[in-house]
């Protein structure tokens, strides 16, 4: 291993703030995890992929993005290792460093409820749904399902806000990268 | 109604975007039952978004304080009710660095104006519920039989930050089974409904949400009870069988055991129209 990925290795556990090196690699966190068909390397792998300094190859997978943070591997590491955690650190040490994203439609959708709430403090989710189908090109998949969401009301056509939007504001053009 | 009756205990509230939005009929029984135990849910003033999942996937910093102006509107001396699991741990998550942290303290002073509180205590709904179990109030048979699937999804698997609060696995079965109501065995009670990848992974979440709900119909169920609104919409909108079970809030089937004031509107807002069944089990004329 080169001092390149030793130090990208060390950078993540300073970052995330977790210990990972106490990963045994027994598999526990993929036998529970919900979303592991979707994955290329499974979580215990994209462990394997930051201890060997791999960054490329873990911040250009769709498993940092599939993960929902469900918690389900976290409860079942036998080394109590917060595996979403240190998902969000990759994703964000992703986004900062404008690697090839794989899954740009997850990424897409987290930008839409950011703005929503930048714009509103709440989520608006019919706008989110909006901006999210245009911004893919994709404005029919789900259509259908959208109409039936507004028959039944469960799509408000007005966001709801917040009164004192400007904290929130300020809150984004502080920490939003 | 409850906000006629004197004889309530303020609580601060803090609703949620989907309760407050697409699940409002989560938030009316919700308040209904709470009423009847002895609550009356006063709305944290002006909340924002907890962060949702969006916040701390791509930027830890900003889901933090957002969940921080949360804890800062509440007013001293009263818990905390969160409705949604996940608005739940996001809000306990910051709550906990707050703790651990001096910076983190220092940094919420500065920016709200005021000390963290160190004594607010947030609750969930279960924590609320779990001493209703027997007070003589209920009635035995109130839920006719009814047999459900307890889906709780991940708001049992707590962040190992989290891990020494206490787990409430089991408490829909026991609450709703004092009414009368049947809780099935199956395996996938604690399975991830699959929440925000519904919109841009589809394809990843139908086949979770079949297995789930098939799993469910092989135990003999009759419908699904959930506590989280994220877990009740993916079951309606991305399951592809042909036989579709009806999901309920819990907060829905409490308030029918409770007999407090249920709302028609509250079934026609779901995707699966529930009503044949409660009027099968005799639960509404």
């Amino acid at each position: 291993m080169t001092t390149t990925h030793k130090r990208f290795c060390q950078a993540v556990v300073e970052r995330c703030g977790e210990n990972f090196q106490r990963c045994l690699h027994c598999l526990s966190c993929a036998s529970g995890c919900p979303v592991i068909g979707a994955m290329t390397y499974r979580p215990n792998g994209v462990i394997r992929l930051v201890q060997y300094g791999l960054a490329q190859e873990v911040l250009e997978s769709p498993d940092i993005w599939i993960c929902v943070g469900c918690n389900t591997c976290a409860i079942a590491c036998p080394m109590a290792i917060d595996i979403p955690a240190l998902m969000d650190t990759l994703r964000e040490i992703a986004v900062e460093n404008q690697a090839n994203i794989n899954e740009t439609g997850i990424l897409n959708f987290h930008k839409e409820v950011l703005d929503s709430i930048q714009r509103y403090g709440r989520t608006h989710k019919l706008e989110i749904m909006l901006r999210y189908k245009v911004r893919q090109r994709d404005l029919f998949s789900d259509m259908d399902l959208g109409l039936k969401m507004m028959a039944k009301r469960k799509l408000d056509l007005l966001p709801s806000r917040i009164a004192d939007t400007q904290s929130v504001a300020n809150l984004f053009k502080e920490f939003n990268r | 109604m409850s906000a006629m009756r004197p004889d309530l205990q303020d609580i601060s509230y803090f609703p949620g975007c989907s309760l407050a939005t697409s699940a409002k009929e989560n938030n009316q029984s919700l308040k209904e039952v709470c009423a009847h135990i002895g609550f009356r849910l006063v709305d944290l003033d002006d909340w924002n978004c907890c962060g949702s999942s969006s916040a701390h996937s791509v930027n830890a910093e900003l889901a933090f304080h957002l969940a921080c102006r949360n804890l800062s509107l509440a007013p001293p001396g009263r818990p905390l009710l969160v409705a949604c699991p996940s608005c739940s741990t996001r809000l306990r998550m910051a709550q906990h660095h707050l703790h651990a942290s001096d910076a983190a303290q220092e940094a919420y002073r500065r920016r709200w104006g005021r000390a963290a509180d160190p004594d607010l205590k947030i609750v969930h709904f279960f924590e609320l519920i779990q001493n209703e179990g027997r007070n003589g109030t209920q009635r035995a048979n109130a839920l006719h039989g009814i047999k459900f699937a307890p889906y709780y999804g991940c708001m049992l698997a707590q962040p190992p930050a989290l891990r020494h609060e206490r787990n409430y696995h089991g408490l829909m079965e026991k609450m709703l089974g004092t009414f009368g109501a049947q809780a099935i065995t199956w395996g996938y009670q604690a399975r991830c409904c699959g929440t925000f990848l519904s919109v841009a992974r589809p394809d990843v979440v139908t086949p979770m949400i079949d297995t789930i709900m098939q799993g469910a119909i092989d135990a003999g169920a009759e419908c699904l009870v959930t506590a989280c609104a994220m877990c009740h919409l993916n079951l309606e909108i991305r399951c592809d069988l042909k036989t579709r079970l009806p999901t309920f809030h819990f907060s829905e089937l409490l308030a029918i055991a409770y007999r407090a004031p249920i709302q028609k509107g509250w079934f026609a807002k779901h995707l699966v129209d529930p009503v044949p069944l409660l009027k099968t089990r005799g639960l509404v004329t």
